[in-house]
């Protein structure tokens, strides 16, 4: 914003030493400022960086002061990782955030669709009342959630965090999905509704067409608060259930050095998320503001 | 919108014969509409709004897991203990501390850096890039990052980098566990904020402001009187969906200071989390899950009505 555009410029100042004088200046202020972005750019990126780079070491070279910038680059941390088990976590946090979020999409787009396309009445209630769960303090449901999956024999066990985590992200995916059905131009609905296709169809062969890069920017979303979700699996898992953030805590110990495969494990754990996310920053925007922002 | 509806409406009500009366065919129309909603709000029902009253029903009740047959009724005492309780108003505190203090320094940090960003030069996808990272990694990945790379007493590299400048190494998640928190907190939140600030600052009208810099005005005129008006929705956006996930923040907490020392850094859900899971106290742990809806349902009854105000601007 800063840096105006080359046209303006000389229609603002026709010519002579002054604008001139002015532009070097502007090329000053605007290299400072670029040099100011990168630097704060790499302060924020710093701590995954050494956390990636601290995945690579020995324990030795991990834990050293003044740190160790130069090293031999291990994959040993990677392979202890592995063999400690870690296939298990990951499945369980596969099976979890999958099913879930093909769980989220078969139930929010009915839903947005009745949201949006034809609206029913008390549309605002409908929405205030899925925003408002969004609210509602995940502490204030644990208790009963734990009494109740307790009795019901389903503690430690991959569905209950299913049908949790379905539920975590069910409003935001309805708010997301309706507001991308509210872009369909109405001609479009008109001319199916005049083949008299009925809503299955309808959705099936034009809808759902029209909204898919708004279906996975949603599924995204999804996916990214399913994998990374901690306190359910910390208080509803043990053994069998336990998902990869909780695996990344039993890398460390009590006794001994850990950082180096921690920082594997946490590196291993981190790489699905930020690749998808890096990949679809634009859709990441719109998913976070719950469709607010196009 | 509504033609289409009204025309649709007609032709269904054709097809299934004139034998209804008009009042049954427009129930049925309003189930049929209803329809595709009903699993999503059902399934939101049972799984958020029951748990939820039970809650309601264990916290009038005394009951400790570890001792069988204390099971009872016991009216509002869970509330008044509570009350009386400080450990329970310091938690309250740090929830408002952590809230507040994580939502403004990210909102104006992810101010700054979106204006940063907003320009041209070399780079800058990757300079993008690199500053919503933090945001991508897995909370708990994060706060031991944090906890045990850069704040660790002895091989951290915030006390080697200080150490440079001739200061002495804090101990800081001991020393500092609310601060230190909240440094994790803000460096993950930041770049949400940004985001949301950049796509305002990307929706702006063009034309508007190279016609206020054609009529003279400098830079901090122009974002004053123009920017940040037009920004002020995403701004709110950015502030109420923040605070909904930041007042939640439990894994930072678990990790880098476990509500320590003491309980000096313990929010309400950390609270509540040691009280059902550690002292496995149903009852107490309930009523405070309570009073935690209540008080959340008065602020958010304020927020919501922003929410509303943002999303139906915009359409």
């Amino acid at each position: 914003m800063t840096t105006t555009s080359p046209e303006i410029r000389s229609s603002g100042a026709p010519g002579g030493a002054r604008p001139a004088r002015r532009d070097r200046g502007e090329g000053v202020r605007g290299g400072l400022l670029t040099a100011l972005t990168w630097v704060i750019a790499i302060a924020f990126f710093f701590p995954v960086a050494w956390m990636a780079l601290t995945a690579f070491k020995q324990e030795a070279e991990a834990a050293s002061n003044p740190p160790t910038w130069f090293f031999t680059p291990t994959l040993d941390q990677f392979r202890a990782v592995i063999e400690g088990g870690a296939g298990v976590y990951f499945a369980n946090s596969l099976i979890a955030t999958g099913v879930s979020t093909l769980l989220v999409i078969a139930l929010a787009v009915p839903a947005s669709y009745a949201l949006a396309i034809r609206p029913v009445k008390k549309t605002q209630d409908v929405l205030f009342f899925f925003m408002s769960t969004k609210m509602l303090p995940v502490v204030a449901v644990i208790v009963p959630i734990y009494v109740i999956a307790g009795r019901l024999h389903v503690l430690d066990t991959i569905w209950t965090l299913v049908v949790l985590y379905t539920a975590m992200n069910l409003p935001i995916a309805v708010w997301m999905m309706r507001s991308f059905f509210q872009e369909i131009p109405g001609e479009v609905l008109e001319a199916a509704s005049m083949d008299g296709a009925g809503l299955m169809r309808t959705l099936r062969t034009v809808l759902i067409p029209m909204v898919a890069p708004g279906l996975a920017a949603t599924g995204l979303i999804c996916v990214i608060f399913a994998w990374n979700e901690f306190f359910f699996a910390l208080n509803l898992t043990a053994a069998r259930a336990a998902t990869v953030p909780i695996f990344i805590t039993s890398t460390m110990t009590s006794e001994g050095l850990f950082l180096a495969r921690l920082s594997a494990a946490s590196l291993l754990a981190s790489l699905p998320v930020l690749i998808a996310g890096w990949v679809a920053q634009k859709q990441l925007v719109r998913g976070l503001s719950m469709g607010a922002i196009k | 919108m509504s033609t289409l509806v009204e025309s649709h409406h007609r032709r269904e009500a054709a097809r299934r014969g004139a034998s209804k009366t008009p009042a049954q065919i427009e129930r049925a129309e309003a189930w049929r509409r209803r329809a595709p909603l009903l699993p999503a709000l059902i399934f939101t029902i049972i799984v958020t709004q029951v748990p939820f009253l039970v809650t309601i029903w264990y916290s009038l009740r005394s009951w400790n897991l570890l001792r069988p047959g204390t099971d009872r009724f016991v009216g509002l005492t869970n509330y008044a203990d509570l009350f009386a309780d400080s450990t329970f108003r310091g938690a309250a505190v740090n929830s408002v501390i952590f809230t507040l203090g994580c939502v403004a320094a990210a909102m104006l940090l992810g101010i700054g850096l979106a204006l940063l960003l907003d320009r041209k030069f070399v780079g800058q996808g990757l300079a993008r890039t690199l500053l919503i990272t933090p945001f991508l990694i897995m909370p708990v990945a994060g706060a031991m990052i944090w906890s045990v790379s850069m704040l660790n007493p002895t091989y951290g590299m915030v006390n080697w980098l200080i150490g440079l400048v001739g200061m002495d190494a804090v101990d800081w998640t001991s020393t500092y566990p609310v601060l230190s928190i909240l440094i994790a907190l803000v460096w993950q939140w930041t770049p949400f904020m940004m985001l949301l600030v950049l796509a305002g600052l990307q929706a702006q009208p063009k034309d508007v402001l190279e016609a206020a810099q054609m009529d003279g005005a400098g830079w901090g005129k122009t974002f004053v009187s123009i920017t940040l008006p037009q920004l002020r929705r995403y701004i709110e956006l950015g502030v109420l969906l923040g605070a909904i996930y930041v007042v939640n923040t439990f894994d930072q907490i678990y990790l880098m200071t476990a509500g320590g020392p003491g309980t000096a850094s313990a929010n309400l859900p950390f609270y509540i989390y040691q009280r059902a899971f550690l002292g496995f106290d149903i009852g107490q742990a309930a009523a405070m899950g309570v009073v935690v809806v209540i008080a959340t349902i008065i602020v958010a009854t304020f927020a919501l009505r922003l929410i509303f105000r943002s999303f139906e601007q915009k359409d």
